[in-house]
C-alpha cells in the first residue's frame, strides 16, 4: 500500500514535471566526472566537466578573438573589431600603468588583466543565454542516447563555479608572491612578513606574520567569492523568474496569466541589469587584481 | 559551491591564456597603437611644418610683390622721364629743324628775289633797250651803243 502509493506519487511527479525545488537543484548541480551530484564540500578527485569545458572553450574563443585582431591590427584607419579591442586594450594599458609603475611589470601584468577582463566578461555573458536552452539539449541527448535525463546535469555559466573563480583568484595570489619575492628578494619579503604592518620588533613578529596570511587569504578568497557570488546569485534569480513561467504553464486563471507577464517584465529587467553586472564584475576582478599586484611591488 | 579538481584545471587554463595573451595579442596591438600615435604625431608635426612653410611663402611673395611693384613704379618714372626728355629733344631738334626750314626758305627766297631781280633788270633794260630802239631808231645801233646799254642795265 506504501510502496503503491511512492509509486503513484513518483508517476505523478514524473507525469507534472519537477516540483520547484527539484528544478532548482537540478539547475544548481553540475555535470562532473562522477556523473551525480558531488557530496562533500572539497573532493579533488571530482571535475566540473561543464564549467570547465565552457571556461576552457571561452578562454580559447576570447584569446583567439583577440589574436585574430592583433595579428591584422594595422597603425593605419583601424576598422570598427579593432577598435573596440584597441579601446579594451588602452583601458587595461592605461588602469595598469596607473597602479603598476614597473614597466617591465607591466609587460605581463597588462595582458594578464586584459586576458582576465575578457575572459571573464565570456563566462559572465552565459548568464545572459537562455536558462533552460542547454541543460534541455543536454537532457535531450542524454536521454536519446539510454540515459536517464534526471542525471543530465549541465551548468553554463563557469563564473557561476567556485571552482572557476576561486582558481583566478589563486592564479593571481600566485601572480602577487611571484612579484613580491621578485621586487623585494626573497629575504626582503620574508623580513617584510615579520616585520610589517606593526614595525619590525621580535615581539610583534608573530602577530605581523598572521596579519600577513590573514591579509592574504582574504584578499584572495574575496577576489574569487565576489565574482563567484554575483554571479551565482544572478543565476538563481534568473532560475527564480524562469520559475515563473513555469509554473503559469499549468494554470488558466489570472494568476496564471501574471506570471507569465512576471516572468517577462522580471526577466527582462534582469537580463538588462545583467549587462550591466557582467562588466561590472569583470572589470571589478581586473581592477582588484592590477591593484593586488600592485600592491606587491610596494614595500612597506 | 563544492571544491574538486576543476580549481587546478581552471588555474593551469589561467596560466596558459595568459601566456597566450602575452606573447601573441598584446604586443601587435600595443605597437599598432604606438605606431599610430607616432603616425598622428608626424602628421601633426608636418602640417605644423607646412603652416610654417605657407607663412614663410606669404612672406616671400609679398616681398617679390612689394620689390615688383617698386621696380615697375621705377620703370614708370624713368619712362615718364625719358618721355619728357624725347619731347624737350624733339622739341629741340623740331625747332632747329624749323630754323634750318626758315633759312632755307629764307635764302631760296632771297635767291629768287635775287634772280627775279636780274630778270626784272634784263627784262627792263631789254624794255629800255626796245623803248630806246623805238625812239633811237634809226641813230642807235646796239652794237655800238651796247656800252651805254650796259651801264643804263648796271644803273637799274
Amino acid at each position: 500500500m506504501a510502496t503503491e502509493n511512492v509509486a503513484n506519487a513518483a508517476a505523478l511527479g514524473a507525469a507534472q514535471g519537477p516540483t520547484q525545488g527539484e528544478y532548482i537543484v537540478h539547475h544548481l548541480t553540475h555535470l562532473n566526472s562522477t556523473g551525480e551530484a558531488q557530496k562533500s564540500i572539497v573532493d579533488f578527485s571530482v571535475l566540473n566537466l561543464d564549467s570547465f569545458i565552457f571556461s576552457t572553450a571561452l578562454g580559447i574563443l576570447a584569446v583567439l578573438l583577440l589574436a585574430y585582431v592583433a595579428q591584422r591590427a594595422t597603425a593605419g584607419v583601424p576598422g570598427r573589431l579593432q577598435s573596440a579591442i584597441e579601446v579594451l586594450v588602452e583601458m587595461v594599458a592605461d588602469q595598469a600603468k596607473g597602479i603598476i609603475h614597473d614597466a617591465k611589470s607591466r609587460l605581463f601584468v597588462a595582458p594578464l588583466a586584459l586576458t582576465v577582463f575578457v575572459w571573464i566578461f565570456f563566462l559572465n555573458a552565459m548568464d545572459l543565454l537562455p536558462l533552460d536552452l542547454f541543460p534541455k539539449i543536454w537532457s535531450t541527448y542524454y536521454e536519446a542516447s539510454g540515459h536517464d535525463p534526471h542525471h543530465a546535469f549541465l551548468r553554463i555559466v563557469p563564473s557561476a563555479d567556485l571552482n572557476i573563480t576561486l582558481a583566478l583568484a589563486l592564479g593571481v595570489l600566485i601572480v602577487c608572491l611571484y612579484y613580491n619575492i621578485k621586487i623585494k628578494g626573497i629575504g626582503g619579503w620574508v623580513h617584510e612578513l615579520f616585520a610589517a604592518p606593526f614595525g619590525s620588533h621580535p615581539v610583534l613578529a608573530p602577530i605581523n606574520f598572521l596579519m600577513q596570511m590573514i591579509e592574504f587569504a582574504a584578499k584572495t578568497i574575496s577576489h574569487g567569492m565576489r565574482l563567484f557570488g554575483n554571479m551565482y546569485a544572478g543565476e538563481l534569480v534568473f532560475m527564480l523568474i524562469a520559475l515563473m513561467g513555469a509554473s503559469w504553464a499549468g494554470m488558466h486563471s489570472l494568476s496564471g496569466g501574471l506570471l507569465f507577464a512576471g516572468h517577462v517584465i522580471a526577466g527582462s529587467i534582469w537580463a538588462i541589469f545583467h549587462i550591466l553586472i557582467i562588466t561590472l564584475q569583470a572589470f571589478i576582478f581586473m581592477m582588484l587584481t592590477l591593484v593586488y599586484v600592485g600592491q606587491a611591488h610596494e614595500s612597506h | 559551491m563544492n571544491l574538486n579538481a576543476t580549481l587546478f584545471a581552471q588555474l593551469i587554463v589561467f596560466f596558459i591564456l595568459v601566456w597566450f595573451t602575452m606573447k601573441f595579442v598584446w604586443p601587435p596591438i600595443t605597437k599598432a597603437l604606438d605606431d599610430r600615435a607616432k603616425k598622428i604625431a608626424d602628421g601633426l608635426a608636418a602640417a605644423d611644418r607646412g603652416k610654417h612653410e605657407l607663412e614663410l611663402a606669404s612672406k616671400r611673395s609679398a616681398e617679390v610683390v612689394r620689390e615688383g611693384k617698386e621696380k615697375s613704379a621705377d620703370v614708370l618714372a624713368n619712362a615718364e622721364k625719358r618721355a619728357i626728355q624725347i619731347i624737350e629733344e624733339a622739341k629741340v631738334q623740331a625747332k632747329v629743324e624749323a630754323d634750318r626750314i626758315v633759312a632755307n626758305a629764307r635764302g631760296e627766297v632771297e635767291q629768287e628775289v635775287v634772280r627775279a631781280r636780274e630778270q626784272l633788270r634784263d627784262q627792263v633794260a631789254a624794255l629800255a633797250v626796245a623803248g630806246a630802239e623805238k625812239i633811237l631808231r634809226k641813230e642807235i645801233n646796239a652794237g655800238a651803243h651796247a656800252e651805254i646799254l650796259v651801264a643804263i642795265k648796271q644803273g637799274l
